[in-house]
């Protein structure tokens, strides 16, 4: 096998290998960061323009299922977090089952947030205004709520799968032993993916579930 | 020539000669290499475009196109020019090749993303190209709502184009600051990094924040359409301004994305040509991050008749002028470091010079349609057409023809004829001159843009326009004939053809796979005309200067 400490050929060391690949990440984070943060303005927007509206769509949201599916993302942070801190003390067994919980945390989250979407569904609720729901509640701000509540939730949902996809490469890099001292940085830079996907939904958590 | 001292490495162009070694290439002066060939292509079919336009122009009525046609030019025009080439022309092609060579680095800090970044950038092209071939968008360039959501045209598959071409810009700049912030050669400070690479820098810090809200705003025109949500529908509560907003948030800094490589490419071809030191170096620099900082907070001058607060518009409008004052801080000192030095007029210098004149003259049109009072009378009219072509389009393509001359004999290793340079350089401007100038007092005579058909009486003017387009193109087809002819004949440049003291002339022309040969010396800074390099003098000698 390669010998893990050996830098890619255009680097002098491993050191300025770890030092591009955190700071390719970090910028890379701030881009997304920009990107919802476009929308969160879009949301601000049409919050001034419709408060009653938007004070409704959040009452009517399903606050419990949000919430609980922020615990679920923090607690996954923290094992992500305390899987890193594993993997650096060379712990393969428990850097790889803190990853897998972590995992499974996250197809939690999404799961939740199925049955969320399977709810609003049924009520009649779709994006563009479509459906019964608004029909009983002619509302003019309801339909931008419910859209963008899709659009939010929705592309951070792919975001989320993006980060479990990223975290399954990385459970199998733990297992092979591909990802282990002194190459951690590895795992952080996959886990830094997902602490962002956690820190937006903190920010979506309170903008659409609480009033 | 003097004997070389070390064994050959054979050049980046030598290193491998199969196909799929360039194709499947993770070194960045062949990616270089494949970015400049595509974004060539796409400035010939954008000017290609422009002629059409030109052409209907020439009389009143219509003359080759019916209006439909007309609206689907102007778009695809604007969209192939920023995108397809504007965007990445300066820094995936020049970038791309010099900023590792100017950090004394191998490579950039990624070299497979880089590689990705330019298929990104090809699939996106093919996307927007099959756009065309479906009918193309005639929403122009802004694919402004509610409109772009119920348009006739192929608009899904052209934002779709773009929404990709956007990774790809992502993507470069990430590669971009990390390598200047990691890949610099041991003792090459912050502060003795070369001024295009500063200028990189900037331009990436823009395309990492802007470009994810281009993709957002691109993408809600998406969903409006394929799937009508309306999130920007006004029939439906939604409120367009808001796109604009969005819009213009991206597109604005999009325009510094454009020029301050150009401004890049500037630094670097005053200092040789005038064998001095810029006159500040660090006033550049620092000019260089303050366009890029205030370049995001003056994005509401677009919509000063949208419906806009005066207040809003007063703000807009200083913060606007704030990028004036950066950019006359870097004329001074451009002008500055001519002053009194050892002039070489040369290709690249005269478009420098022409990309002072450009750049002065639509930046000072660019304070005036900063003016709410002003800009309500030349809004959508030629005025403001004129003044972003100067601005922007003829500071990049100048700066853009001044790298590719100025750099030419190092990525080839072969010298252009300047007998054929300097005529072509003054037919480039004079035909750019001759295009807008004249659209300034169209526009000021009231004729507004992406109008089919115009009154008789603005006739005279665009005659001249279309005469002047059609010699810039002659200009740019010339340029493309003797440049392709000194690719394959012209005879050999040397490593330093123009004595310059920047760190990309210090290694072999074209430069190995790794850039240099031995360690890299940067111990002489990269403006420093006061000692010469070692060797210099010898082969100054032998090649019968002394």
């Amino acid at each position: 096998m390669r010998d893990l400490a050996l830098p890619a050929g255009h680097f002098e060391d491993l050191a300025q290998q770890r030092h591009a690949a955190k700071l390719g990440i970090g910028v890379f984070l701030a881009s997304e960061a920009l990107l919802f943060a476009g929308l969160f303005a879009l949301f601000a927007a049409y919050q001034t323009e419709y408060p009653d509206a938007f004070h409704e769509g959040v009452l009517h949201n399903t606050k419990v299922l949000g919430s609980v599916n922020t615990g679920i993302l923090l607690l996954s942070s923290t094992l992500v977090a305390l899987s890193v801190h594993a993997a650096r003390l060379a712990r393969r067994r428990n850097a790889a089952v803190l990853l897998a919980l972590t995992i499974a945390l996250g197809l939690t989250f999404l799961t939740i947030k199925l049955v969320e979407y399977g709810t609003h569904f049924r009520e009649g609720i779709f994006p563009g205004g479509a459906g019964s729901f608004f029909t009983d509640h002619a509302d003019a701000g309801l339909p931008l709520f419910w859209t963008l509540y899709y659009v939010v939730t929705g592309l951070h949902a792919v975001h989320v799968t993006v980060g479990l996809t990223v975290l399954g490469f990385m459970l199998a890099g733990v297992l092979r032993g591909s990802i282990a001292p002194p190459v951690t940085y590895k795992l952080e830079i996959g886990a830094l993916y997902w602490h962002l996907v956690d820190v937006i939904w903190i920010f979506v958590w309170p903008l659409f579930y609480l009033a | 020539m003097t004997t070389a001292p070390i064994a050959m490495e054979p050049s980046f162009v030598r290193s491998e000669r199969t196909v799929a070694s360039w194709l499947l290439t993770t070194d960045h002066k062949r990616i270089a290499v494949l970015y400049f060939v595509s974004v060539t292509f796409f400035l010939f079919l954008g000017g290609l475009f422009a002629m059409l336009i030109r052409i209907e122009h020439f009389a009143p009525g219509p003359t080759i196109v019916d209006a439909m046609t007309y609206n689907r030019l102007f778009t695809m025009h604007g969209v192939t020019m920023v995108w397809l080439f504007m965007i990445p022309s300066i820094p995936a092609v020049f970038g791309n090749f010099l900023l590792p060579i100017m950090l004394g680095a191998k490579d950039v800090a990624f070299p497979r993303l880089n590689l990705l970044s330019f298929y990104i950038y090809l699939l996106g092209a093919i996307v927007v190209m099959a756009a065309l071939f479906m009918g193309s968008a005639d929403t122009g360039w802004t694919f402004y709502q509610p409109y772009s959501a119920h348009s006739p045209s192929a608009v899904l598959p052209t934002v779709l184009g773009i929404f990709i071409l956007g990774w790809s810009t992502i993507l470069t700049g990430i590669n971009f600051i990390v390598t200047m912030h990691t890949m610099r050669a041991a003792g090459l400070g912050w502060m003795r990094v070369p001024l295009f690479a500063w200028t990189m820098y900037g331009v990436s810090i823009i395309q990492v924040l802007a470009t994810p809200v281009l993709g957002l705003s691109l993408s809600v025109v998406f969903l409006d359409r394929a799937f009508d949500w309306g999130l920007f529908d006004p029939s439906r509560g939604g409120d367009p301004v808001l796109y604009q907003h969005l819009f213009w948030f991206y597109s604005h800094p999009a325009v510094y994305i454009m020029i301050l490589p150009a401004m890049g490419v500037i630094s670097e071809v005053i200092p040789t040509f005038s064998r001095k030191n810029p006159a500040s170096y660090k006033a550049i620099v620092y000019s260089t991050i303050g366009i890029a900082f205030v370049g995001f907070l003056t994005w509401g001058h677009h919509m000063f008749v949208s419906g806009m607060s005066i207040f809003d518009a007063g703000a807009f409008g200083i913060l606007s002028m704030m990028v004036a004052i950066f950019s006359a801080i870097k004329t001074y000192t451009w002008v500055g470091t001519l002053y009194r030095g050892a002039i070489l007029v040369s290709t690249p210098l005269v478009y420098a010079f022409e990309f002072l004149f450009l750049f002065v003259f639509g930046g000072m049109t660019g304070v005036a349609v900063a003016t709410m009072s002003l800009d309500v009378h030349w809004t959508d009219t030629y005025f403001v057409v004129a003044h972003f072509h100067f601005i922007m389009v003829g500071g990049t393509l100048t700066a853009f023809l001044a790298a590719l001359h100025y750099w030419f004999p190092k990525v080839t290793g072969r010298m252009y004829s300047e007998k054929w340079g300097l005529p072509a350089a003054t037919l480039v401007f004079l035909g750019f001159f001759g295009t807008f100038f004249p659209q300034f007092l169209l526009g000021n005579a009231g004729m507004p843009r992406r109008y089919y058909q115009y009154p008789a009486q603005y006739q005279v003017l665009n005659v001249v326009s279309t005469v002047g387009a059609f010699a810039l193109a002659l200009g740019m087809i010339i340029t493309f004939i003797y440049l392709t002819e000194a690719l394959v004949r012209g005879p050999r440049a040397g490593n330093n053809p123009w004595g310059s003291r920047g760190f990309e002339w210090r290694t072999t022309s074209p430069p190995p796979t790794h850039n240099f040969t031995a360690e890299p010396d940067f111990k002489i800074g990269a403006y420093d005309y006061t000692v010469a390099l070692p060797g210099e003098l010898e082969e100054h000698r032998e090649a019968g200067h002394a």
